[in-house]
């Protein structure tokens, strides 16, 4: 009885203390725990992998802010990665105005790791890859976008006419690009694909936070969506899936947070079994 | 192990820990912390808007181009500031029955056939375990939702097949929602470890 009262009594201060040792721990000395793909995270990866052409466009979404960025910025990285590894060019596209900052940001790192890690191969900004200037409207935008790209932006994030850039060339709306993945962590997904998917028939991929995850799947038995990222998980299978490429030499932010993240759901799931136990033995204990 | 010598990765990890020291008791640096990045957030926003709204869609359009039907947006958007007058403010009402319009006359169309390939989704197309598990799970839970009928009886029965059904898809949800808020944390923690003190790669 002693142990429920102290369970039932436990400063929640000490339970962050030990979730945080139970994150920090695994960083300094990894485990290594095994991880496995799942089909969702594949189907994405395939269709980058096998079913765009050379010189093909992936359209990369990053309606995000610094708020999720955790979860979604290792996947804006690893897919623009992954589709400069198969010489696809690559534009990023936000319809928030946080977004913008979180592109660049992914650009500047994915640039400056691929030439590391390939000096035969560089890629440029503007030529292979840019960011499409944030404008307001969301959905606006991206029906605008099905009719003419240039038209609704005029310019890329980094004040350039989109008509003079190289990686522009022969793209006028949604029929020109290949696929496009919708990085978000709120239901700015739902405008991509009611609009983007629905009425222009433009092939989408989710990549979202674990939050959003369980929602998201439906559309993927639905088929409005080819694959799906869920949180920081689906965004280490991905690196994952690359790193066996190798072809690209940056970090692994995500598969190096798997071992704290495997901890901490340990720690979870002995919390909820005392809790749990507390609560049902206190009732019990009530009743009498 | 090296220690991070940039100022605004000094800055970064200070705010974070000035956050995080909410989990120990409200305080000063918390708040200073938090007041912040609510300020921080408008301001960017703001510049954002100016330079992409005002500059690029309505300045270089109106001064460069002499574009000027880019006046009726223009029009329309001022009018939304006519709430600050008394006298003038039923004026705003024009450009929000724009808005309106406009957005209701996009959406329906698109959302109901986008509602169409879910109902579609939901159809068993082969004789499998799967299949039985949505079309049972969909049904059981829209009479969960179904109010103009007693539960009880076999109404009742089914709408308790639906809250299970519930219960599982909160299960999950709320599976994930732990997963979600972990990562987060395990973003700031490899900041913390290794952008600013270096002690991991």
């Amino acid at each position: 009885m002693k142990f429920i009262n102290f369970i039932n009594n436990l400063d929640k201060r000490w339970i962050y203390l030990i979730l945080a040792l139970c994150i920090i721990i695994p960083f300094l000395f990894p485990v290594g725990f095994p991880m496995k793909t799942t089909p969702p995270v594949k189907s994405i990866y395939d269709f980058i992998e096998d079913s765009i052409p050379e010189g093909g466009v992936v359209l990369i979404g990053a309606d995000y802010d610094p708020s999720t960025m955790a979860e979604l910025h290792p996947m804006a990285k690893v897919v623009a990665a992954h589709a400069l590894s198969n010489n696809l060019r690559v534009l990023f596209v936000t319809l928030y105005p946080q977004g913008a900052g979180m592109a660049q940001d992914v650009i500047d790192n994915v640039l400056r790791e691929w030439n590391k890690s390939n000096p035969d191969n560089p890629k440029e900004l503007g030529k292979d890859i840019t960011l499409l200037a944030y404008v307001p409207g969301v959905s606006a935008v991206v029906l605008k976008m099905g009719e003419d790209i240039l038209q609704t932006f005029n310019e890329d994030g980094y004040g350039n006419k989109l008509s003079e850039l190289e990686v522009m060339k022969g793209i006028k709306n949604y029929n020109n690009i290949n696929l496009m993945v919708e990085l978000a962590g709120s239901s700015v997904v739902l405008t991509w694909l009611i609009y983007a998917n629905g009425r222009y028939g433009l092939k989408m991929g989710i990549g979202t936070t674990a939050v959003s995850a369980a929602e998201y799947y439906s559309y993927l038995q639905s088929k409005q969506a080819i694959g799906m990222l869920g949180g920081l998980k689906g965004a280490a299978e991905y690196e994952h899936l690359l790193d066996e490429k190798k072809v690209y030499g940056g970090r692994k932010d995500a598969s190096i947070g798997m071992d704290a993240q495997s901890s901490a759901h340990i720690f979870f799931i002995i919390l909820i079994i005392l809790g749990n136990i507390a609560y049902f033995v206190k009732k019990r204990k009530e009743g009498k | 192990m090296a220690i991070s010598t940039n100022f605004w990765i000094w800055i970064a990890a200070l705010l974070t820990l000035a956050i995080y020291s909410f989990l120990y008791k409200d305080n000063p640096f918390y708040k200073f912390a938090e007041y912040l990045l609510v300020g921080i957030s408008i301001g960017y926003g703001i510049s954002i808007y100016w330079h992409n709204t005002i500059i690029t869609k309505v300045y270089n359009p109106l001064v460069y181009d002499k574009n000027f039907l880019v006046l009726i947006p223009l029009l329309l958007g001022l009018l939304m500031f006519s709430r600050f007058f008394k006298n003038v403010s039923y004026l705003s009402r024009i450009p929000i029955a724009f808005v309106v319009g406009a957005g209701t006359g996009l959406s329906v169309p698109s959302s109901f056939e986008f509602l169409f390939k879910q109902i579609y989704a939901t159809m068993p197309l082969k004789l499998d375990i799967g299949s039985l598990i949505i079309v049972v799970g969909v049904i059981s839970t829209l009479v969960y939702f179904f109010f103009s009928l007693e539960h009880k009886g076999f109404v009742g029965k089914v709408s308790k097949v639906g809250i299970t059904f519930i219960m599982v898809a909160f299960g999950a949800a709320f599976g994930y929602t732990i997963m979600a808020r972990v990562s987060l944390f395990i973003g700031r923690i490899q900041f913390l470890l290794s952008d600013w003190l270096g002690i991991i790669k």
